[in-house]
């Protein structure tokens, strides 16, 4: 944990040289996410409810999906910048220091730019909740923190993943954008909107309906079975496959070079 | 024109390196387009008699946007031309034969074109095949089909100019990013990149079809599957013709006056 | 002491034709090479010593180094440094050894050398004491001085070079891995890290491998000269058996030519 405060004043020390595109950075995520915001208004506007959700159901949806998106980033985002690491051999400078890779990684990029996404996240999650018609319980916070933690996890997974394929491909990895950004997109709508094809597989292949719809139609009264208000809980168990493949990913480097 | 076809040529051999890139493109494209057309669906099944556009119109719509994104969308520029201003080395494309507006006109048009070129056609052709009411459809009538062309032909010229304007806006704040991270989300809500913008409230909706961005997807998705048609496609085309002039003529005015500071400054 | 024994490594690398077409095809199916980077090399190298690891572009001796330093793993062959296999035990392997690459930085571009320095210390776990002993040794003998308080960015590449140095030995390794490290130098940052290389392995008995393309390094510095070439080593012996191939030779380069040529690398 030192060590990572460490480098987070390094890295501010280094933004510190260039100000100005720090606050356009700021500037320019809270416009997009403004935006996303604003085209959710506009549909309910003109539809009032999709599959039986209020625009105050879907809001607090949201709010939970872009507060642990925001979370994840926060962290593991700069994960997405290690097809870069690998190009130019900077991997190689990590497998030289006696720290676990995945620490190091984490610390390499450390991006204040994120800190406005996660105030940008706490902004929406708080709106979410004030809109939403639930009446909260203790039990339904909890469940609602286990929702925002669980959505991380997956969310981290998925920018470990993202890094460990790197190290097999360096062209096309934007098709993992669909399970980041266009997850955040949408999945900011409850998953059974899309259908039931895809709310399987976003139960058993990339487990977002474990922290989203599950728990949801729990916390909206829809259910009452404890197992969708447990159902974050198996959220992080995401992390298993992904951290072998990345295993495999940094063995591959290792005997490829670069 | 031969300036544009060297570009073009260049891209596409370029561009076919990477063909891993070219494989998840189109995998993000289709996945993208797939679950927005299941989001619409949800909505049309909740209140059917609220939905401004036919369904079909709007599954081709999507389809189309997905298969021409690389051709019509309004954020992708190239770092080097930025650079370029920023460091004062434009100074030397002055040294070439031809008009510097003309040349990045046309190397704008050409990484677009390649893009697409590389792109469109296993979307378009996999889209075509679905299903009913997945599928992409042809237009009603061969000469709506014609008027779509013409018309993606004056939003490519359109997003071109807009761009432009982007580029040489660096002569005067001497910075790329402020313009681009506000302009960015902005245009891309106007442009109806995020939602179609017959799916805004209906004021805004009216409002946002007059200005530039509704001239570049807008106009000719919604030609081609036949929401706009007729007389209303015919003015709809002229405003784009109207913008794509009006733009090209503040680019280029921006471009000499930033040539002229750049001069004046000594780079 | 380093210890390797027949290594062997492989690399496949793809391959095209120019022109559009080509580029086409290319979308199906890839041609592939492999090429032999190492093949079945074998050295010892004891406690104390200067090697000297030379020979011409792409003849495996980055492999090399990376395979020491744990960075790569070999198709096959022994290796082992302190001990250890390098790329079995990395976090402790590493904690042992440090690596310069002549190319690459690691210093922070935008923050004083010093905040670099204080951050590898956290790395590396150097207890404050030793670390502030260790910065002052290296401040003098490598005349840093004003350096540590100036970003890296503003560094010229000698100044940079000097502080990348000092930057690999703040945790007392046993062993340095020298990959080019005065490419690009001028005459007077040369000489200084030449007699800094010189004097550390007198003083603290470090063990140097450095591999160079710049005879004058291997003269003033390596007691111990390694040939490598298609992948082989091809000579092990001193600098004076390289002079007396070609004792009439007018310079260090027409000296290196000449051993190349010899060896037909």
């Amino acid at each position: 944990m030192k060590l990572y405060l460490h480098f987070f004043s390094m890295h501010l020390k280094s933004r510190m040289a260039y100000k100005k595109s720090f606050f356009f950075s700021v500037v320019g995520q809270f416009l997009s996410a403004f935006a996303a915001v604003v085209t959710i208004w506009f549909l309910f506007a003109r539809f009032e409810s999709v599959r039986g959700y209020t625009l105050g159901e879907c809001m607090l949806c949201t709010g939970v999906i872009l507060m642990s998106f925001s979370l994840a980033e926060c962290f593991f985002r700069g994960f997405d910048r290690f097809s870069r690491v690998v190009r130019e051999a900077q991997f190689d400078r990590l497998l030289l220091r006696p720290r676990s890779l995945i620490f190091q990684l984490i610390c390499q990029e450390i991006d204040f730019a994120r800190l406005g996404k996660l105030l940008q996240g706490a902004l929406m999650l708080g709106y979410g909740i004030a809109v939403s018609p639930v009446s909260w319980t203790p039990a339904r916070a909890a469940v609602l923190a286990g929702m925002v933690l669980g959505g991380t996890a997956v969310f981290a997974s998925l920018f470990l993943l993202y890094a460990a394929l790197c190290f097999f491909t360096l062209e096309g990895l934007e098709f993992m954008n669909v399970f980041t950004d266009g997850a955040r997109e949408f999945a900011a709508y409850p998953l059974d909107v899309y259908g039931t094809a895809i709310l399987k597989f976003c139960t058993y292949i990339v487990p977002y309906a474990l922290f989203q719809y599950y728990p949801l139609t729990y916390l909206l009264g829809r259910t009452d079975s404890p197992l969708c208000a447990l159902a974050p809980l198996a959220a992080p168990l995401f992390a298993l496959p992904c951290w072998i493949v990345w295993r495999v990913g940094v063995r591959k480097y290792q005997s490829a070079g670069s | 024109m031969r300036a544009c076809l060297a570009f073009f040529r260049m891209r596409l051999v370029n561009g076919l390196q990477y063909r891993t890139a070219a494989y998840a493109g189109i995998f993000t494209q289709f996945f993208w387009g797939f679950m927005e057309i299941q989001l619409y669906g949800a909505f049309y099944r909740e209140n059917p008699e609220n939905f401004p556009m036919e369904f079909s119109h709007l599954v081709s719509y999507i389809w189309l946007r997905q298969a021409f994104l690389r051709l019509l969308d309004t954020w992708s520029t190239e770092q080097e031309l930025f650079d370029m201003i920023l460091n004062g080395n434009v100074a030397y494309e002055l040294c070439r034969p031809a008009s510097l507006y003309g040349m990045w006109f046309a190397r704008n048009v050409a990484l677009r074109l390649s893009s697409l070129a590389l792109r469109c056609w296993p979307i378009l052709l996999v889209a075509a095949l679905l299903p009913d009411p997945w599928g992409l459809r042809l237009p009603p009538s061969a000469g709506a089909f014609a008027a779509a062309v013409l018309s993606m032909a004056l939003a490519l010229g359109v997003v071109t100019a807009y761009i432009l304007i982007i580029y040489f806006s660096c002569f005067f704040t001497l910075s790329s990013e402020g313009t681009r991270a506000v302009m960015m989300p902005l245009v891309g809500l106007l442009a109806g990149e995020l939602i179609p913008l017959p799916f805004m409230p209906d004021g805004l909706a009216k409002v946002l079809s007059w200005l530039p961005f509704a001239s570049i997807s807008n106009a000719p998705l919604r030609i081609y599957s036949g929401d706009i048609a007729g007389a209303e496609a015919a003015g709809t085309m002229l405003l784009q013709a109207f913008w794509l002039v009006a733009l090209a003529l503040l680019g280029w005015w921006m471009q000499r006056r930033g040539m002229r500071r750049l001069c004046v400054q000594g780079g | 002491m380093i210890q390797v024994e027949h290594l062997t490594k492989t690399y496949r690398i793809s391959r095209r034709e120019g022109g559009l077409l080509q580029a086409i095809k290319a979308l199906g199916r890839r041609e592939t090479q492999s090429v032999r980077a190492l093949d079945d090399i074998s050295f010892h190298i004891s406690d104390g010593e200067i090697v000297g690891y030379i020979g011409p572009n792409g003849a495996g001796k980055s492999s090399t180094i990376k395979i020491l330093s744990g960075i790569l793993v070999p198709d096959s062959g022994v290796c082992r440094v302190n001990g250890r296999v390098p790329w079995k035990e990395r976090k402790r392997h590493v904690a042992e050894i440090g690596v310069v690459f002549g190319q690459r930085s690691q210093l922070w571009w935008d923050v004083p050398v010093t905040d670099s320095f204080a951050l590898l210390r956290d790395i590396y776990r150097v207890d404050e004491a030793r670390y502030r002993k260790n910065v002052e040794e290296l401040t003098e003998l490598l005349d840093l001085g004003e350096l540590l308080r100036t970003p890296a960015r503003q560094l010229s590449l000698g100044q940079r070079m000097r502080c990348e140095i000092a930057a690999s030995l703040l945790h007392d390794p046993k062993v340095l891995f020298l990959d080019e490290p005065t490419i690009g130098l001028d005459a007077v940052s040369k000489l200084a890290v030449r007699s800094f290389i010189r004097e550390r392995n007198r003083t603290h008995g470090t063990t140097v491998l450095l591999t160079t393309h710049d005879m004058q390094d291997i003269a003033a510095l390596a007691g111990r000269i390694l040939l490598i070439g298609h992948g082989k080593i091809l000579m092990d012996g001193t600098f004076d058996d390289v002079r007396a191939m070609d004792p009439g030779a007018e310079s260090l380069d027409a000296l290196a030519a000449a051993l190349y040529q010899r060896y037909g690398v």
